[in-house]
């Protein structure tokens, strides 16, 4: 595949040159006239535009969570190679924050004010990204594709330079919580989250109660909480004796990798078998199964644990070889960044790169910093997501749905049920969603 | 600057300068005041932001300083009672956001002080590892409150607090980051001419009587619970104040940002800085904000697979640290003042020795 673009590649370049300046033009939002590529704001040269962002690259976070920026900047070397966006290569720094939030800030400085970053993108973590979005949106640089699922990030008044990716954690609350309603009428349901008072948490509370509360299920209460932290794993281990006790046949999770993990060992060794429904952040199989097999709990477990397990995705399921996508980014990754493992963080990564790459080329030949707001704003397209963006000048919510999947004994996953819609109000329908996938370019490259 | 620690005289300063203590240290601290002045300007914003750090360190280093190396107490818990005087600004700021920065200032100053005075009168009774461990159990049991009364302290994502902005007198176009440095230097400024007088006051005599020989200091007339209640309350509130900067530091005060580490870190910074002087804290605190950077600047221009490079700085820290335990026992400080010492030993030397005999062996 690698040398059928590398031979197209003249053709690419000029494709691309092409409709970015029919673009530049259509939309009239590109500074420079004509097809000279100027520094039209900070981070951007004639050459090239760099971009940074925060990530756990160590810490409890880490596991899993670190193959997300380094699978990014696999995608933009691959773009790189093949003539880069309007001429210019892209440049991504990532800093280590270790998902603590008073770090946070530190980094993002040094990316605003040292490194002169066009973007920040990709940013990982709710508690984290919390501490700087204030600063961001201040400094009015843009902050696009939050790598979290909270809804704080769609408020167009209060922060109009930041932008979601994903679907917001209330959103999945929804969809889970009418599955599990669905699925497993009459028994007993009990919550599993990162809290207290943690966004992830309780947005994806709100959304299972919105579907629970007054339905056939029994909903526990209180919620059971962990803090991601290092004394996080003791407060796993209370939280599941106590479900363990209450009678909990139902266990809906909205944790990281890690604290997923600890659940799942901690039921198993209390001989509780629950079924495990946990959000898509929480659930990716190859990343659970490395921690539980890898030794990182200090034990080494079977991977056989996480079987059956119920969760959600709004991406391709990463074991599906048939998928398109997946060929496409499993062949960059191969090319650019063979020493990551083949999981949902890497796909994860890559999809975000691949969006960030429709904006960057939709923002015009000399973008300044809010063209590429309104670029992502007025944006219509389609990439690896298994829905649509919910993009426009009122909201900047990401992605609008997700599937249903299983986990088989394999660790391979099971797509359960249509792709479903709604949005984070409690009185949003949950629809269907009739919609075809789209399919890759070509090259690997979006023309638009 | 090692003038601050001990009371030598330099024969260079003049005879007012050398009778008054109070004089003595006012001049310096003006002169240094104005040279970190000129320094904000010169530097980018992101490396006021970076002064502004250490500023915030050196505070906390410095009263950890004042209780560890004068008055021989070890404090495991000082990362608790910078996390005390975040909360007490967070949450007054919470209540009323417009609330003047030296108002929560002192807010802040006042809540770790009420905290340092319990905990030094129970630490008080313990001696070595026991207080040790006591103020370990503090650095460990506090963080966890905000998670259990989340309703008052934000919980695990914690509390929001407003960057202060520069007032539009400085021009539109000065940066923020510049003024929080001026802000913290101001603080930091204060707090170490006030700990220095402290220090070669009578007060400081009996804070290190106590540490030296606690017998010799009661037959001496000291109280000596008195003397370590009062070194842990003024170590207190050094921390508190630390704290209540620290959460304009970053904007957010939640309690991840105050774990064991950083009680360690803080003594980290005592020990590598020069255990007992005020000037070590300064080192410490520079150690402290810049190591990491410079470790995380060498990992990511190695070209290593990103398990190994994302571990890299913890590791190149932990050896660093180590290394300069063992090649500087005494810390940075006592490093320099021992070189400061030879230099002088080898000019003076040189300068009487020379004439008659032109090859004098260097000692």
């Amino acid at each position: 595949m690698a040398t059928r673009i590398s031979r197209s590649r003249p053709w690419a370049v000029v494709a691309l040159g092409g409709a970015a300046t029919l673009l530049a033009a259509a939309c009239g939002s590109g500074s420079g006239s004509g097809s000279g590529n100027s520094a039209s704001a900070p981070g951007i040269t004639a050459t090239t535009v760099t971009i940074g962002s925060t990530q756990p690259l160590t810490g409890p976070a880490a596991l899993g969570y670190s193959e997300i920026a380094p699978a990014s900047k696999a995608y933009f070397q691959y773009v790189n190679a093949h003539g880069g966006v309007n001429g210019r290569s892209i440049n991504y720094i990532y800093l280590d924050d270790g998902y603590v939030p008073s770090n946070t800030p530190t980094q993002t400085r040094k990316l605003v004010l040292q490194d002169n970053v066009y973007a920040i993108f990709s940013a990982l973590g709710t508690p984290t990204h919390l501490a700087v979005v204030n600063y961001l949106n201040s400094a009015k640089v843009p902050d696009v594709l939050v790598s979290s699922g909270c809804n704080c990030w769609n408020n167009v008044s209060q922060y109009p330079y930041t932008f979601g990716f994903q679907p917001d954690y209330t959103i999945e609350g929804k969809i889970l919580g009418q599955y599990i309603k669905q699925t497993y009428p009459g028994m007993k349901v009990g919550y599993f989250a990162q809290g207290p008072n943690d966004e992830f948490g309780t947005d994806g509370i709100a959304g299972l109660n919105d579907q629970l509360q007054g339905s056939g299920v029994t909903v526990l209460s209180p919620p059971q909480y962990y803090p991601p932290t290092a004394a996080g794993a003791a407060a796993v281990k209370s939280a599941i004796a106590t479900l363990q006790l209450q009678g909990a046949q139902v266990i809906a999770a909205f944790s990281v990798p890690l604290f997923t993990a600890i659940a799942e060992a901690t039921a198993a060794a209390l001989n509780y078998h629950p079924i495990f429904v946990v959000s898509n952040v929480g659930s990716d199989p190859p990343t659970l199964t490395k921690i539980l097999t890898g030794g990182a709990l200090g034990v080494t477990l079977p991977a056989a644990l996480i079987t059956g397990m119920v969760s959600d995705a709004y991406e391709p399921v990463v074991s599906d070889s048939s998928n398109p996508w997946v060929q496409l980014f499993k062949s960059i990754k191969n090319q650019y960044a063979p020493s990551l493992p083949w999981d949902g963080n890497v796909f994860y990564g890559m999809n975000q790169a691949y969006t960030f790459v429709q904006a960057l080329k939709a923002a015009g030949q000399n973008p300044s910093r809010d063209d590429l707001v309104h670029a992502i704003q007025n944006s219509h397209w389609r990439g690896p997501g298994l829905v649509p963006f919910g993009f426009s000048s009122s909201s900047h919510l990401g992605l609008l749905g997700v599937q249903i999947d299983k986990t088989n004994a394999d660790g391979s996953q099971t797509t359960m049920g249509p792709v479903y819609t709604t949005d984070d109000t409690s009185s949003g329908a949950i629809t269907q969603y009739t919609g075809t996938p789209a399919t890759p370019p070509s090259n690997g490259i979006p023309s638009d | 600057m090692s003038a601050l620690a001990d009371d030598t005289d330099d024969e260079s300063l003049g005879s007012a300068l050398r009778r008054s203590t109070l004089l003595r240290h006012g001049v310096f601290f003006v002169a240094l005041a104005a040279v970190l002045l000129v320094a904000t300007y010169l530097v980018s914003p992101f490396h006021d932001y970076e002064i502004a750090g250490v500023a915030i360190y050196t505070i906390a280093a410095a009263g950890l300083t004042v209780l560890t190396g004068a008055n021989g107490q070890i404090s495991l818990g000082h990362g608790a009672l910078m996390m005390i005087g975040a909360y007490t600004t967070s949450v007054l700021l919470q209540w009323r956001p417009g609330l003047p920065m030296i108002v929560t200032l002192l807010g802040a100053v006042v809540s770790t002080g009420l905290a340092g005075s319990i905990i030094g009168v129970a630490g008080a009774r313990l001696r070595g590892p026991y207080l040790a461990g006591a103020t370990l159990a503090l650095a460990v049991a506090l963080p966890q409150i905000p998670l259990h009364f989340a309703g008052v302290f934000g919980g695990n994502q914690g509390l929001n607090v407003a960057s202060p902005t520069a007032p539009a007198a400085l021009g539109a176009d000065f940066p923020n980051e510049r003024w929080l440095a001026w802000l913290c230097l101001a603080a930091a400024l204060v707090t170490l001419f006030l700990l220095a007088n402290l220090l070669s006051s009578s007060v400081g005599r009996r804070l290190r009587t106590v540490r030296d020989n606690e017998v010799a200091a009661r037959l001496a007339g000291v109280d000596v619970a008195r003397t370590q209640v009062l070194a842990f309350v003024i170590s207190a509130v050094c921390a508190g104040l630390a704290g209540a900067l620290f959460a304009y530091w970053v904007s957010i005060t939640s309690p991840t940002g105050f774990t064991l580490t950083l009680s360690l870190q803080l003594l980290t910074a005592v020990v590598i800085g020069g255990l007992g002087s005020l000037t070590g804290a300064v080192w410490g605190s520079i150690i402290l904000i810049y190591l990491p950077v410079l470790t995380g600047d060498l990992a990511s221009n190695l070209s290593l697979s990103s398990d190994v490079a994302n571990n890299v700085p913890l590791a190149i820290y932990g050896v660093v640290l180590v290394v300069a335990m063992l090649v500087f026992p005494r810390g940075l400080q006592g490093a320099l003042v021992s070189l400061a010492r030879q230099l002088a030993r080898v000019i003076r030397m040189r300068g009487t020795v020379l004439p008659a005999v032109p090859s004098a062996p260097e000692q």
